[in-house]
């Protein structure tokens, strides 16, 4: 992509959406303005770090603080046996993501349920005091065997009573799936596992909270993808009002879900601060962070069958993922099998594994990333007996319902997908027998596959306000979470009135602006947006009704529907020399600014007739060093159709770091639990492998054109979690290609092709 | 059957160690510190000196969101202890700029949107200006070899390559196999 100035000054009638401007947040990222919840330094600051259990099972039969706290500077330390009093019941500990269950509470008594609980903070005057007097903290445990064993729990066939927010349990079994699967004459059978995976964002979570010394008002400086989120969990969890717990995130280090529920530094910084009246920050160290939620490990058995000619008769996909003892954690694993192709026969089961692991957490398109690695992975070991392209196989069995809901999609432009993806990568030159193409020693592998996510929008409000000047300032309490929030924003905000960018300011991560939603789910550009782009519109009808009241307005008698804002005026449609300067309205309102708040809420009647979602086709190649079994990717390209694009710069950024994703779950991510200890033994990033600068090519993106008036009034459809879906498998398709050998357990480490 | 386990950590031996002079020049400007031992460069920088722009990722050398340059070479300043760079010349992300006109690595980055979270993002830059004071790069390739100390977890790197390629003039490898 080439430099900068897509928007030239001079070109002040350029509509904003739709362009690649450069973010707005940008100069405060590279010059390190950008302030993270750990870098709010305020005045008298202690620090807490926390002693973590040694033992995953079993209980705490002496905690001693006392050599820790001989030490002078060291001012507290917490435990289960010193805490303050804490509410009695489950209610008072979720939040809005919390699955059904007990949710784990801090400190709360004796009882450990996985490795590397929290158990103690200690607080000191400075961090590496707190940091020493807590390897000082004497812990004697009765440690219990712990049960980490996933693929023990089959014969249990749990399944969640109910599931937690967006689950939906796989439907019925349609069709005759038995039957249909016994009498196909093609067909493929296999057990498909991966790990468990650790977001791992760059910045370790962090919570800093100000004491005001005004009753128990706080700051609360937290890591997180909801300001609100982490403010209704203070509050019910500490009897706080809303006015004394201030939740402020400007800026987040990377969340991939690990932000969507609040971590236990939340908790134990509140705590402390309130405990001891003092202004107290809580880092967790890189290893802590394995201590929390993950993207569960789960065994997939998937079956499917064809006739000869490559119709698809048969689906069978059960799922089996880990959760903990206390909280049942569901993510939709099994259902994609049901909607992705064609088919009348499909049985879908999805089973819980409940083991003595912290419970997992969404991480980046959670149980999309999951299930497509089984159908698409199996798709391809389908199309290699079947001998047919798998492409071809795509567009035979394309579904142009959703079966499972039995509704048609509101858009989908998948074809186009495979089409344009097809051709950039130059598909058709793909020799289709495995171990056939070479490039000098290195074995070539090209694959391919389908990604599929949610398009949604949930309920946001925002605020806007017009100075006399034409400043615009616009608010929600929403995140950006590198997403790009504030500059999609700001583009919607600036077209809405016609202003340059420059003019408008987005806020947000605070939570005395108007309510908006986490940021998860895909759904911000959707959901904050459209409610940017109405209370936008309101302020622009105010403005619109001032410039009618200058004498001898050439907009008089004009609808609101008569007019354009553009280039900082209000002019008519029809005859765009008719016109009146924004600043010129304004000063009708004797200098007062324009105010608006406004709501926006999803057109549910409208979209639940559709199935609604993005999609995707992914291309890679790679080369396998026949020797050494070393995977490389050498390139890449990613066809999305995710409805309309606000700003290519910052939707291609999305893709990119998807596909990255993808590539890294693929040959590189896993959580390595030993089975005796229930720890996660690789717990840093030396062992646990992201994938570095090196381990990624070029990578193409192209946004197929996807027009969609059903998903929302902005026609968008979320792009943070459709371009990883479908990339492992894409990977594990090249590399059988390259190889001949199917590798079923990811990630594809080269220990397997050996 | 449970049994017992217990954390087997020494007594303490010493009081905390006290604190000592350090004398840090930091993007031109002399500081006087009175820190501990063991302090990092990279805590004496964050707590101590407010200068935040310097990330902590791990704190184990393994992410490099804390790379600046100590008298011109990039370092992670989590494995270094401000004690022993009495004396040093260090630049920080902070100190890049000069006045309103971006570091070239600055604009470059923003510019090719190599960053989405940014919070590796100084750690990124001042590797890039370590990266061509080291004078090694002859092909992109080599960019995403020597930039492989640096994590981003958004996955920026085909970004980030290019931003410092345009910063650099790097031409891509001959033999690549890019479409």
């Amino acid at each position: 992509m080439t430099s900068s100035s897509y928007i030239s000054a001079t070109d002040k009638t350029r509509k904003q959406v739709g362009q690649p401007a450069s973010r707005v947040d940008g100069r405060l990222k590279v010059t390190g303005q950008a302030k993270y919840a750990g870098e709010f330094n305020v005045p008298d600051l202690l620090y807490g770090v926390v002693v973590s259990s040694a033992i995953a099972k079993g209980k705490i039969t002496t905690l001693d603080p006392s050599a820790a706290l001989s030490l002078p500077g060291v001012v507290q330390v917490f435990s289960h046996e010193n805490r303050p009093s804490l509410p009695w019941f489950d209610r008072s500990y979720r939040d809005d993501d919390t699955p059904p269950g007990s949710p784990f509470r801090p400190l709360y008594d004796a009882e450990i349920k996985f490795s590397q609980q929290p158990i103690a903070l200690v607080v000191a005057h400075t961090f590496e005091l707190a940091r020493y007097a807590a390897s000082l903290v004497r812990v004697e445990y009765a440690a219990e065997t712990p049960d980490v064993e996933l693929s023990s729990k089959w014969k249990d066939e749990y399944k969640a009573p109910t599931g937690k927010i967006g689950y939906e349990k796989p439907p019925k079994p349609r069709g005759k799936p038995k039957e249909a699967m016994a009498a196909a004459p093609v067909k493929v059978d296999a057990e498909y596992t991966h790990a468990a995976e650790h977001h791992n964002p760059m910045e370790l979570f962090t919570t800093t909270v100000e004491w005001l010394g005004d009753g128990q008002k706080l700051n609360i400086f937290d890591k997180t993808q909801g300001v609100i989120n982490s403010q209704t969990y203070v509050t019910r969890v500490f009897g706080l009002s809303k006015e004394e717990a201030h939740v402020v995130s400007p800026f987040m280090g990377g969340g991939f879900g690990s932000g969507l529920r609040p971590q236990y530094q939340l908790f134990l910084s509140v705590l402390a601060a309130l405990e001891l009246k003092r202004s107290v920050r809580v880092t967790l160290t890189r290893q802590q962070m394995f201590s929390f939620g993950h993207r569960p490990a789960t065994i997939q058995q998937i079956a499917l069958g064809a006739a000869e000619d490559g119709t698809l008769q048969a689906v069978r996909h059960d799922a089996l993922a880990e959760t903990s003892q206390f909280e049942d954690y569901t993510e939709v694993v099994v259902n994609w099998s049901g909607s992705m192709y064609q088919c009348d026969n499909v049985e879908l089961r999805h089973f819980l594994g409940k083991l003595d692991v912290y419970t997992p957490l969404d991480m980046r398109a959670p149980g999309g990333v999951t299930g497509m690695i089984a159908l698409e992975s199996a798709v391809d070991e389908l199309c290699a007996r079947l001998g047919m392209d798998p492409i071809e196989f795509r567009l035979k069995n394309y579904a142009e319902r959703d079966q499972n809901k039995d509704l048609p999609f509101s858009s989908k432009e998948l074809r186009a997908c495979y089409r344009q993806g097809a051709e950039k990568f130059g598909w058709a030159h793909r020799s289709p027998e495995p171990r056939s193409m070479r490039r000098g020693t290195t074995l070539i592998g090209w694959g391919m596959a389908t990604g599929v996510w949610d398009a949604q929008q949930a309920i946001a409000s925002a605020k806007a306000t017009l100075s006399a000047l034409g400043q615009l300032v616009v608010s929600s309490a929403t995140s950006d979470i590198g997403t790009g929030t504030y500059t999609i924003m700001t583009q919607l905000a600036a077209d809405a009135l016609g202003l340059p960018m420059e003019a408008v300011r987005f806020q947000l991560g605070d939570t005395s602006l108007p309510a908006a939603p986490f940021e998860g789910g895909s759904l911000t550009a959707a959901t904050v947006g459209t409610a940017v782009k109405n209370v936008c519109d309101a302020v622009a009808k105010q403005v619109f009704k001032l410039a009618q009241k200058i004498d001898n307005s050439p907009l008089k008698g004009a609808d609101f529907d008569d007019v354009e804002f553009v280039g900082g005026r209000i002019q008519l449609r029809r005859d765009t020399t008719q016109s009146v300067g924004l600043t010129e309205a304004m000063a009708q309102g004797n200098g007062e600014p324009i105010e608006e708040t406004s709501t926006a809420i999803p057109n549910l009647l409208k979209q639940l007739q559709y199935a609604r979602n993005s999609h995707s086709a992914i291309f890679v190649e790679v080369e396998v060093d026949e020797d050494y079994g070393t995977i490389r990717v050498t390139r890449a390209v990613s066809a999305i159709a995710g409805g309309r694009i606000l700003n290519p710069k910052t939707a291609r950024s999305q893709i990119l770091g998807a596909v990255v994703w993808g590539i890294s779950m693929a040959l590189h991510e896993e959580s390595l639990l030993d089975l005796s200890f229930g720890r996660f033994m690789n717990h840093n990033l030396s062992e646990y492998h992201v994938a570095v600068n090196a381990d990624i090519p070029p990578i193409e993106v192209i946004f197929v054109e996807e027009n969609d008036s059903i998903v929302n009034p902005l026609g968008v459809k979320g792009l943070g979690e459709v371009g990883i879906v479908g990339v492992a498998a894409a990977v594990g398709n090249a590399v059988y290609h390259a190889t001949g050998r199917r590798v079923r357990h990811f990630p594809i480490t080269l220990d397997k092709l050996l | 059957m449970p049994h017992l386990i217990s954390s087997s950590r020494p007594e303490p031996t010493a009081a905390p160690p006290p604190a000592v002079a350090v004398a840090l020049t930091i993007n031109g400007q002399p500081y006087q510190l009175q820190v501990a031992p063991w302090v990092t460069l990279l805590d004496a920088l964050r707590e101590y000196l407010d200068f935040t722009g310097t990330k902590k990722g791990c704190d184990h050398g393994q992410c490099g969101a804390c790379t600046v340059l100590v008298d011109g070479k990039r370092i992670n300043s989590c494995l270094t202890l401000a004690v022993m760079k009495d004396g040093a010349d260090i630049t920080t992300i902070e100190g890049l700029a000069n006045g309103d006109a971006l570091h070239p690595f600055q604009q470059a980055f923003i510019d090719h949107d190599a960053f989405q979270c940014g919070y590796c993002t100084p750690g990124q830059i001042c590797s890039a200006v370590g990266l061509q004071n080291e004078g090694k790069v002859k092909t992109t390739d080599d960019i995403r070899e020597l930039m492989s100390g640096n994590i981003c977890r958004c996955g920026a790197y085909p970004n980030i390559v290019d931003a410092i390629a345009e910063v650099l003039n790097t031409p891509p490898p001959l033999s690549s196999s890019a479409a």
